[in-house]
């Protein structure tokens, strides 16, 4: 069933979901270049960007779904699949680098049982690389949700990953 | 009135955020609340002091006692002692990494007296968020002369006159691209400002727009006075959240008092900045790619000529300069351009804020006096290499940019010098490597950022950076052939020849630097299939040698279960299991453990 058909769990009516992009698309409306704003929007409200809500702003903006597609996919902050609850960010910037970022990112792998670009079954954790968070000073360090834990070692890991459901 | 005798300065960047300093204000606001000093002593949470390794930092004034690395539990001791006795906590002062000696005063340190703070100058001083703190250290005197005083032609002869270059890496006249869009005739322009602060290792402009927003907007609003621009876009980097929330608030509180917005001054002039947040694409830091990203499309670049001078967003003439370039331009209009010249040297005048990490003791901002050497910026500023070890090289300019050796330390540090030896100014990172770092593997690293951030539209850049990165992964993995150097050193100059953009046409920079300057390290991994700095995963191995006592401390460090043994007999490490992390080799307290 698409986006717009959907009705809402609770009452039958309107899916209330269309509301809330429906107000997101009234703000920016007439506004140039909206496209990028529009989708951090929409991702915001899912974590990541469902197909029919997509399909949705493609009808509603009269952008192709085509280009909207090529947009979603050049950048990096935009996801087509769902994300988990705690998304990991681990530097790889050059600092950390030399500091042994590539060990932490491997001592990650190995406790999540997932390579980088994904999310453990549970969607408890979703983890990526990121080129440089500018916490040089911390290095090697990573992001949990919004907290920066810095001055990383492999064994300090599981005990940080401990406090994240 | 009531009298404030003491300030307490807690440092709000994101280096210290990060290392909890919003936790050791608190604990300052409960602590002063306690000890019935809230009504004598006024905190203040200030943007970034650039000395990020020593954070959480806390100065406090009248005296400006230089506290480091505070944790919570500390405040009450300053409170107690310093606040109320009068007497200085010196367990928490700097102590020099090189003399050890304890430095109580902010001045005296040896990373800030080599320093020359003109962009820098009020970042850590001011409370960012509050626009009359801005104006009360001479903040919108430079606007308010540009538009009341002079003409818009004067203000882009006196940038001229500065030889203010641009600060986002190429180093291109600003004055002159001023005078372009001046000069394009059009009843709509643009002024942008590019904040999409993508090279890894460095965070200059983050700490600038965190630290001092309203100065980044008085650049702005003074060049579209001079160009005839009424609308602006500052494009930042969407993972600096405070960089944005702090610009936000610095936007709507100089709208509110008649700084930016409708009649500025009372005059014909208008100026509306608005805010844009990149997506996560690094090739958007190139500015026809960022005017792409503006418009809602793929930031991809496009070939100039036409320069976005003449059509640039939308169409329109566009002036796009850096946030370090911006954040220059109000010190020269209310001081002059024959004061901003006698910073620098004949053809880089002025000062660079460049970011120091990597193996150096004092990670942080440091912002020099062009012409400087690299020597005293990483050893007099930087305090030198961590752990006593031996200095190898630094990475400056980013991706873009090159390895200089040792024996170019005491280059002038300058964008002609550098570019003459194959490195770049970039935008100011500099990555200190020491013995440690193998040079092979640096650049496989930058290859690597380069051609994942590659667009994807120019072929040189899109296949050419791939098959480099193909040669430079199997040397690295003990698969380099004869010939390989020769191929880089092709595939390198055709990539810099032929790319679309400033990504491609650099992106072989790191490879050609090393090559040119630690041509050995490549042939080890070669002809030897050595890695001489042990990094090289599939080169080396970590073994336990006869010294092991059998404590097991190694097999408890180790966070994959790779290490077994008898306790009291020698342990071995399962190679299979071992992610080479080293904890086991910092753990052990015989020195029992060894890589090669």
């Amino acid at each position: 069933m698409s986006f717009v058909e959907r009705t809402c769990s609770c009452c039958g009516g309107e899916n209330p979901e269309k509301a809330r992009i429906d107000a997101i698309l009234a703000k920016y409306a007439g506004v140039k270049g909206a496209l990028i704003p529009i989708l951090q929007e929409v991702q915001s409200l899912y974590n990541y960007l469902p197909k029919d809500a997509l399909e949705y702003v493609a009808k509603q903006t009269g952008t192709p779904i085509s280009q909207i597609y090529g947009v979603v996919t050049f950048y990096s902050q935009f996801h087509l699949n769902p994300r988990g609850r705690n998304i990991i960010r681990v530097c790889q910037g050059t600092a950390c680098h030399v500091r042994g970022g590539k060990n932490i990112l491997l001592a990650l792998e190995k406790e999540l049982g997932i390579k980088a670009g994904h999310t453990t079954d549970d969607l408890r954790f979703t983890l990526e690389t990121v080129a440089c968070i500018g916490a040089c000073g911390l290095a090697p360090v990573m992001q949990v949700n919004e907290d920066t834990h810095g001055r990383l070692t492999p064994d300090k890991l599981p005990g940080i990953l401990a406090k994240y459901q | 009135m009531q009298h404030i005798r003491a300030h307490v300065l807690v440092c709000g960047g994101t280096g210290c955020k990060s290392a909890g300093s919003k936790e050791v204000q608190l604990e300052f606001a409960k602590q002063l609340e306690q000890k019935g000093l809230s009504d004598e002593v006024m905190i203040v949470e200030t943007g970034c002091h650039g000395f990020c390794e020593h954070g959480p930092l806390v100065i406090i004034y009248p005296e400006g006692t230089f506290y480091c690395r505070v944790k919570p539990e500390d405040v009450e001791e300053i409170v107690e002692s310093h606040l109320f006795k009068g007497r200085i906590v010196e367990r928490l002062l700097y102590h020099e990494p090189l003399t050890h000696e304890q430095i109580p005063s902010y001045s005296e340190i040896n990373f800030y007296k080599k320093q020359k703070r003109l962009v820098l100058e009020h970042c850590g001083a001011i409370n960012p968020e509050q626009i009359e703190e801005y104006i009360a250290v001479g903040g919108y005197e430079a606007l308010a002369k540009a538009i009341t005083t002079m003409t818009p032609q004067e203000v882009i002869d006196e940038v001229k006159k500065s030889g203010l270059r641009g600060r986002g890496g190429g180093g291109f006249p600003t004055g002159m691209k001023w005078q372009f869009a001046a000069n394009s005739v059009n009843d709509k322009k643009y002024v942008i400002c590019n904040a999409d602060e993508g090279d890894p290792g460095a965070f200059m402009d983050r700490s600038v727009l965190e630290g001092d927003p309203h100065k980044v907007l008085e650049g702005m609003a003074i060049c579209g006075y001079a160009i005839g621009a009424d609308e602006a876009y500052i494009y930042v980097r969407a993972e600096y959240p405070l960089a944005i929330k702090r610009l936000r608030i610095a936007i709507e509180q100089a709208e509110q008092m008649g700084l930016l917005g409708e009649n500025i001054f009372g005059t014909k002039f208008s100026f509306k900045i608005h805010i844009k947040e990149g997506a996560g694409a690094f090739v958007c830091g190139e500015e026809t790619a960022l005017m792409a990203s503006i418009e809602g499309r793929r930031g991809m670049p496009r070939p100039r000529p036409p320069f976005p001078a003449v059509s640039g967003l939308w169409g329109k003439p566009t002036n796009i300069n850096n946030v370090e370039t911006f954040a220059n331009v109000a010190a020269i209009i209310t001081n002059g351009a024959d004061w901003y010249c006698g910073f620098g040297t004949e053809k880089s005048k002025g000062t660079k804020v460049f970011a120091l990490t990597g193996k150096i003791n004092n990670t942080g901002l440091a912002e020099v006096p062009m012409g400087i050497t690299m020597r005293e910026i990483i050893f007099d500023i930087g305090g030198g290499i961590t752990g006593g070890k031996k200095f190898k090289a630094v990475q400056i300019g980013g991706p873009s940019g090159g390895c200089l050796p040792e024996s170019m330390l005491d280059l002038s540090v300058d964008y002609d010098s550098l570019i003459s030896v194959g490195a770049m100014m970039g935008s100011g990172g500099l990555v200190v490597m020491d013995e440690d770092t193998c040079m092979v593997d640096v650049a496989k690293f930058f290859l690597n950022f380069t051609q994942s951030e590659s667009c994807g539209k120019c072929t040189p850049c899109r296949e050419g950076t791939k098959r480099m990165l193909e040669i430079l992964t199997r040397i690295t993995e003990g698969q380099g052939r004869e010939g390989d150097i020769e191929l880089l050193e092709e595939l390198a100059g055709n990539i810099k020849e032929t790319a679309l953009c400033g990504l491609g046409q650099t992106a072989p920079n790191p490879v050609l630097s090393t090559l040119k300057y630690f041509r050995d390290e490549y042939e080890a991994h070669i002809k030897e299939k050595r890695c001489p700095a042990g990094v090289c995963e599939k080169l080396s191995n970590y073994f336990i040698t006869d010294k092991c006592k059998g404590c097991g401390l190694c097999a408890r460090q180790c966070p994959v279960q790779a290490i077994s043994g008898q306790p009291r007999s020698q342990h071995v490490i399962d190679a299979a299991k071992c992610i080479k992390c080293g904890s086991c080799m910092a753990a052990c307290p015989f020195k029992a453990i060894v890589k090669g």
